[in-house]
């Protein structure tokens, strides 16, 4: 397992569509120095990417002169991962997809990603900066969990 | 960042003198794949089946599965059969996840996706 003696990875990403990519790339890389297998990877890759498009789209609502941050910690056997954004956050997790209601128009066909962190992941929880100045994600994945 | 997403529409056999629209993507699957998900699904044949062909996708995000969603809707609407193949097995665990499922059977190759639609 990599060592990387306490000190996470840090990057910041312009808030423009296309660029969680680079975020997911990163995070793909330090997974694999700890020795993630490849499907946990993927796993955290489309976690990050929903989670940096929520924040390119509605923290920072596409506003170029804003970043989005990214910091990943990798600790002995999990990798916690914060994406940080300029906005209020949200007030309430929405509710899991119905397809039956989206194939048939009666929900919002978008609205997945939270979802999809949520059970992509080990643990997500959504926070407000105390101090105001904006709020981040942060996940935790394992590296010892079951594979599906 | 962004790749574009392609499309390209085939008429293939369905083995059993019926015909298969299949159309075939490549690129990205994202928010800015509106006009080749959805503008050609609007230009085939509502009559027959449709494939869709994913084996050179390799980026999928929650908006372009939308999309995907919005295409299932039309579908449903004029009671057409769709199908997909060519999905990693990350991203049919995630369309399985979703929901996808339930609308569109999910095959491992063209060749078997053919013969079951």
């Amino acid at each position: 397992m990599v060592n990387l003696n306490g000190k996470p990875v840090e990057l910041r990403v312009p808030s423009r569509m296309g660029y969680e990519k680079v975020a997911m790339g990163t995070a793909a890389s330090v997974a694999k120095l700890m020795g993630f297998p490849d499907d946990r990877i993927e796993d955290l890759k489309t976690a990050i990417a929903e989670a940096c498009i929520n924040a390119i789209e509605h923290g920072n609502q596409l506003n170029e002169n804003l970043c989005v941050g990214v910091t990943l910690s990798a600790h002995d056997d999990t990798l916690e991962v914060k994406v940080l954004d300029d906005g209020n956050g949200i007030s309430k997790l929405p509710s899991k997809p119905d397809i039956d209601r989206k194939v048939h128009g009666e929900e919002d066909p978008r609205g997945m990603g939270m979802f999809l962190i949520q059970s992509l992941v080990d643990e997500a929880e959504w926070v407000k900066d105390s101090k105001g100045t904006g709020s981040y994600v942060r996940l935790v994945i394992r590296l010892d969990k079951e594979t599906d | 960042m962004q790749t574009e997403t392609k499309a390209n529409v085939d008429q293939i056999s369905d083995g059993n003198g019926g015909l298969v629209t299949v159309l075939r993507f490549s690129g990205d699957i994202s928010s800015s794949s509106h006009d080749a998900l959805l503008g050609t699904y609007t230009t085939v044949s509502k009559s027959q089946p449709v494939l869709l062909d994913f084996s050179k996708v390799e980026y999928i995000n929650s908006s372009g599965i939308a999309l995907v969603i919005q295409m299932l809707m039309e579908a449903n609407k004029n009671g057409q059969k769709i199908a997909a193949f060519g999905l990693t097995p990350h991203f049919q665990k995630v369309f399985t996840m979703v929901g996808i499922t339930k609308y569109a059977s999910l095959y491992p190759d063209e060749a078997t996706a053919r013969t079951s639609i």
